[in-house]
């Protein structure tokens, strides 16, 4: 950076990075935060249900492209894949909650907290004894093409991460604002007990939370996978932790708030690699974090809860 | 079912000493005719370790031979010396009640030692895991403190274990040890198992002052707030160790000197249960719990929430250094890698297996997920998908652990048993 009118290019590639990465931990958080919101558990299984998610996608989109390459476009393909994809991925989550957690949904909830870690562990070994431990590559769907505005480097693939990722929290945020379903969520969330009483069957609302959070973790996934094409069956780990700390950071149970700790931590993260050596990004992202909660200890959009959560 | 109550009748007098003499029998026979004779006439290539479990996985065919092996020399020796015995070890038992508890349970921990310090000292692998499991029953009792006895769920154990780790590790390592990084030893390493203790308790006392940094923030509110400040807490300390060079950054650090012999972690270890029981069920451990089960009304019936919780926290945290200590000595070589989300998990699950609000529990917890995981290393990556499934059955049907809320009274396990 010799000067200030370089500064300004420097910024804005950085920021669409940003936005980029963001947009990941934005849409998985945002699973989490529901999951969270709703029925008050920690799902730690949720990381793992975006790397199966990934691989999901990755078998659906070899499919599609053995099959109509050549004869469909490749945004017609990526568009079928996303949607097989989610409605696949959304039964893993109907399956993770009937399967874990309905047992326990009376345990304490760090039980269902282990209960998570637990199936994440099984999926991952799972994955690993299924497909080996060879790295696959995610098949790139659509054409990157890179555009270069004054200085400027950036993807038709980044420019499309970003707008789907916002297109879907805006569709999840009419689904909870607008629709029966959405209303029945935001009940849940605000008193698990009384819900019941309402004619709300929990037995369905919780699938379909589960579902929901899988759905979005999965076409997550393959924007991943369109973004840094290796897959590993240990990916989700990491960035499953990060979207449970978003989840938490947005405070309890909001949306928007998991949405935009989803794109602070991505920002945090983007901007100390650039700044400081790339080694300190965790240190600083956390202390960051830590910092945050300290003064605004129930996150950005948390509610005073009066009563004492179940643990 | 009328066989199993019928052993169960007459095994029923047997007093704690009797099973220990059993048990020292047993041991003694593997040691000195096991090798040579019993697992060569039954057709074992060695002494199977762990009971035969190994052996039986990766080998299907020696299922017969291991199984007469552990009834050969652990199970029939222990039932019929037990049993043989108690004609003296009841009176014995009897005697021994008349003194003070501390020292009849003394004289059976000596002799439990002694047994296992024979066990393990058949080849350097079980001393291992031996060490291992000790270590991991710790790091289970401590951290029982905070999510089992206070009801908080924390993510930095890792974290404060790698706190203890590396401070003990530098304190040994300048002290004790010819360093490429600290120049020679400062003083003869003659005094190092003298000095040990200092060392750990230094680093025990450094992990309970990082534990400030989750306490202070974290308990101006209720809920969830702590679980993930204290895992921002674990990622801080993991990214912060590999940016410091002079202690090896991710290369890691080794070259520690071997002060964690056998009896050593074996002390730390039952010192560990003797303080953090006499913690919770002291007037602090009381209010504790009643914190945990009603803030506002232990708040109003004269508790000091914040102060009851930051001293438990500390102290969880505390003995979780001591036991990266140990964990640091006992491996020679550390490095940041060990002290991750992988960490975690295999506490979370230890404790949670065993069960909250139990120092038995947790002893439970510990040793079963230690000895599972391998006794199940011959199955490779599909033990990986047993102990989860192992655990979550146990999350389903007792959600709190195995053995939740519940004690086991010394007095009553080594007391003498009258014939029914």
């Amino acid at each position: 950076m010799e000067s200030f009118t370089d500064l300004i290019p420097f910024f804005i590639q950085n920021f669409i990075n940003a936005l980029q990465r963001g947009s990941f931990y934005a849409v998985i958080s945002i699973g989490y935060s529901m999951v969270y919101g709703v029925l008050m558990l920690f799902n730690f299984a949720h990381g793992d249900i975006f790397m199966v998610g990934t691989y999901i996608g990755f078998g659906i989109a070899t499919l599609f492209l053995s099959l109509f390459a050549g004869i469909l476009p490749g945004p017609v393909i990526f568009v079928g894949t996303v949607v097989v994809t989610m409605f696949l991925a959304s039964w893993i989550g109907v399956f993770v909650e009937v399967a874990g957690y309905r047992p326990l949904r009376q345990a304490p909830r760090a039980s269902a907290a282990i209960t998570g870690l637990m199936i994440g562990i099984i999926f991952e070994t799972g994955i690993l004894i299924l497909l080996g431990a060879k790295r696959l590559s995610f098949p790139p769907l659509i054409e990157s093409v890179s555009y270069n505005v004054g200085g400027v480097y950036f993807t038709n693939i980044k420019v499309m991460i970003i707008i789907i990722s916002l297109l879907l929290m805006l569709a999840l945020h009419t689904f909870i604002q607008k629709t029966k379903w959405g209303m029945a969520m935001r009940a849940m969330s605000y008193d698990f007990l009384a819900v019941p009483l309402m004619g709300v069957s929990i037995n369905i609302m919780a699938p379909l939370t589960f579902a929901i959070g899988a759905g979005l973790a999965a076409v997550a996934g393959i924007l991943y996978g369109q973004a840094y094409p290796i897959l590993d069956p240990y990916m989700g780990v990491l960035i499953g932790w990060k979207a449970f700390v978003a989840a938490i950071l947005g405070g309890r149970g909001s949306i928007k708030g998991a949405a935009l700790a989803g794109y602070l931590l991505g920002f945090i993260e983007i901007f100390v690699a650039t700044i400081f050596p790339s080694t300190l990004r965790d240190l600083i992202a956390y202390s960051i974090i830590l910092l945050i909660l300290t003064f605004r200890p129930r996150g950005f959009f948390g509610m005073e809860h009066s009563t004492k959560l179940r643990l | 079912m009328k066989i199993v109550q019928s052993i169960k009748k007459f095994l029923s007098n047997i007093p704690m000493a009797g099973w220990l003499l059993g048990m020292l029998v047993a041991v003694l026979i593997e040691y000195f005719w096991g090798y040579d004779y019993i697992s060569y006439y039954l057709g074992l290539p060695k002494i199977p370790v762990l009971f035969g479990a190994i052996i039986m996985l990766k080998d299907p065919t020696m299922i017969p031979g291991a199984l007469a092996y552990d009834l050969v020399v652990y199970v029939l020796p222990v039932c019929i010396v037990g049993k043989a015995s108690a004609f003296f070890t009841n009176p014995l038992a009897a005697a021994m009640e008349k003194l003070p508890l501390w020292i009849s349970v003394l004289i059976h921990l000596c002799c439990f030692y002694g047994i296992l310090s024979l066990w393990a000292g058949i080849n350097d692998y079980r001393v291992l895991v031996v060490k291992l499991t000790l270590i991991s029953i710790i790091l289970t009792i401590s951290i029982n403190v905070i999510n089992g006895y206070q009801g908080e769920f924390s993510c930095s154990h890792p974290g404060f274990m790698a706190v203890g780790a590396y401070v003990s590790s530098v304190i040994t390592l300048f002290l004790f040890a010819n360093d490429k990084i600290f120049g020679a030893a400062v003083l003869p390493p003659s005094l190092g198992p003298w000095l040990f203790p200092f060392a750990l308790i230094m680093g025990g006392i450094a992990a309970s002052v990082a534990s400030l940094l989750v306490a202070i923030p974290s308990f101006r509110t209720r809920g969830d707030y702590l679980a993930i400040i204290s895992l921002a807490f674990m990622f801080i300390v993991k990214s912060a160790v590999e940016n410091i060079n002079v202690i090896g950054g991710a290369r890691g650090m080794g070259g520690q000197p071997d002060l964690a012999p056998l009896y050593v972690i074996f002390i730390w270890t039952m010192l560990c249960i003797w303080v953090i029981h006499n913690f919770v069920t002291s007037i602090m451990g009381k209010a504790l719990n009643a914190v945990r089960d009603d803030e506002a009304a232990s708040e109003s019936m004269t508790v000091k929430t914040r102060k009851t919780k930051m001293t438990a926290f500390m102290f969880g945290a505390f003995w979780a250094g001591i036991a990266g200590g140990l964990f640091a000595h006992v491996l020679t070589y550390i490095n940041p890698g060990m002290f991750s989300i992988n960490r975690l998990a295999e506490i979370l699950a230890m404790v949670y297996f065993g069960g909250l609000n139990s120092i038995v529990g947790s002893i439970v917890g510990a040793v079963s997920i230690n000895i599972l995981g391998e006794a199940l290393r011959p199955l490779e990556l599909f033990k990986w998908i047993i102990i989860p499934l192992i655990l979550i059955f146990v999350m389903i049907f007792r959600p709190y652990g195995l053995i939740s809320f519940r004690e086991i009274n010394a007095g009553k396990l080594l007391a003498a048993r009258k014939n029914k």
